[in-house]
């Protein structure tokens, strides 16, 4: 009995402390982000690639999304007599909720698996070390750019995830269902008001952040060998996945 | 002036270095041998702090680096080059960009003056004409020369080699030792190097420093050493397979 106590002890004082290293790492890369110098190029070149190179892989899922959510909510609303409510229906579960995490689960997959395996193989090369023999800080080249490029792109990759799947909902509610679609957009332009858009936007703000932070220190750690990057990336993707929605049920408690 | 003093290191209660005591004077270039995993890679991480020692101290210039603020910290790695065993160059950069990163991150040159300093540095290592080519298109040779052209081009004044001919065929091991001496000559450096080149290294260092059960054997002179009575030594540095060093 005491022996499991101990083992459950250990097992949670290192979760623990690896959270704390993991927020005193987020803690830092804050801190250089609000300190000069700033590496523009290369926070310009990481807002293309996780945001530019995202788009196709968000507009497929977000246009596929805004189908199925038409597709199961038109059958229960007309149950009920109200499928002239699909529009709001479809907008608010996307702006609110399922926009900003899908975009925030499907850029974990795509860019910051990347992110954490290119991380993970500069510091098993030494390229991390060499840096800072270098009397920089590698924060600042590899961190930074990229928790302000999440930040920068997440809100974007999201509102065009809103907007596909929006139309995807449209396409299926009214090309195919027949929705009229006056309603369609009309009842969506009653219900949804600016602290729903905002509310999506903080979120996707706060997802970018996480993703970074998670990714950009799993790669930082990651362990020696092919094997210590590949495991490096899983649990990047992996842990960022799940933070993000658990964050995304604590602001949604914390906003209702 | 770089002094190491009764410096110990273990991992999970196995002692890697268990009390190491050299000193290397300014301008000096002394070679550290040893078996593999002997721990020379180790203590030459200590002495950049790119490890923290259990117990001991390294001073560089009468300064603790364990205790160094952190911008203290950078302007001794400032004057610190070190050469990786992989050579730690970054694979998304060309050769040009690669030596010109310290270049443009730390210094206020302007383009015409870092690509004049570039392309002397790459002549120097005899590599002028890989200026465009990557990381990945090049031979361990070549990456090895690159990686030294990217430290001098800092003007260090102490270089730290960590194994820089592993794994190259002898031609190219014998001119980049070369290469190593004549920079130490032209520039008056001081340097650690580590290496398993034997005899190769005798030629270019003025002292040989044995690191051999988490400790320093010998620090002698490449002629001493050669006829060194003490038996570690013998074996190690004549490659004899019976003796004291057990595998």
């Amino acid at each position: 009995m005491i022996e499991t106590l101990i083992l459950w002890g250990t097992w949670g004082m290192q979760r623990v402390a690896r959270l704390g290293k993991c927020t005193l790492f987020f803690g830092e890369a804050v801190g250089c982000c609000l300190t000069p110098p700033l590496k523009w190029d290369r926070v310009l070149k990481q807002i293309w690639f996780i945001g530019w190179k995202s788009m196709p892989v968000i507009c497929l899922t977000a246009a596929f999304t805004g189908m199925v959510l038409a597709l199961q909510g038109h059958p229960t609303l007309r149950r009920v007599g109200s499928e002239a409510f699909l529009g709001p229906l479809v907008a608010l579960s996307l702006i609110r909720e399922l926009g900003p995490v899908l975009a925030a689960l499907m850029v974990t997959g795509r860019a910051g698996s990347s992110i954490t395996a290119q991380i993970g193989i500069m510091r098993i090369n030494d390229q991390i070390d060499a840096i800072q023999l270098m009397g920089l800080n590698p924060m600042r080249y590899l961190v930074v750019p990229n928790l302000i490029a999440f930040v920068v792109a997440m809100p974007l990759l999201a509102a065009v995830f809103d907007v596909v799947a929006i139309f995807g909902g449209y396409l299926l509610g009214v090309r195919v269902l027949g929705l009229n679609a006056g309603a369609y957009f009309g009842e969506m332009n009653n219900y949804v008001v600016i602290h729903d858009i905002l509310n999506g936007f903080y979120k996707s703000m706060c997802f970018g952040a996480l993703i970074a932070c998670v990714c950009c220190y799993k790669g930082f750690n990651s362990r020696f060998g092919a094997e210590g990057v590949s495991v490096a990336t899983t649990q990047a993707v992996v842990d960022a996945s799940v933070l993000v929605l658990v964050w995304d049920y604590l602001l949604t408690a914390l906003v209702n | 002036m770089i002094i190491i003093e009764n410096l110990q290191k273990a991992f999970g209660g196995q002692e890697v270095l268990r009390d190491v005591s050299l000193r290397v004077k300014t301008g000096e270039f002394v070679a550290l041998v040893g078996l593999s995993g002997s721990g020379k890679s180790l203590l030459l991480r200590h002495v950049v702090r790119l490890m923290r020692p259990d117990a001991g101290r390294v001073l560089v210039d009468g300064r603790d680096v364990a205790l160094m603020p952190r911008r203290e910290l950078e302007a001794l790695r400032s004057r610190v080059g070190y050469v990786f065993q992989s050579g730690a160059l970054f694979d998304s950069l060309t050769v040009f960009d690669n030596v010109a990163f310290p270049l443009r991150e730390k210094t206020r040159l302007g383009e015409s003056a870092i690509r004049r300093k570039v392309l002397e540095e790459l002549d120097q290592v005899g590599l002028k004409d890989a200026e465009h080519k990557y990381p990945a298109q090049l031979s361990g040779g070549m990456l090895k020369r690159v990686a030294l052209a990217r430290t001098l081009v800092r003007a260090p004044e102490i270089i730290l080699f960590d194994e820089p001919t592993t794994g190259l065929d002898p031609i190219v091991v014998n001119s980049i030792l070369q290469l190593f001496d004549s920079v130490h000559k032209r520039l008056n450096l001081t340097g650690i190097l580590v290496s398993h080149e034997i005899p190769e290294i005798f030629g270019i260092v003025q002292k040989i420093a044995m690191l051999h059960e988490g400790r320093i054997a010998a620090v002698e002179t490449p002629e001493s050493i050669r006829c060194s009575a003490n038996p570690v030594i013998d074996q190690f540095v004549n490659g004899k397979p019976e003796g004291p060093i057990q595998y």
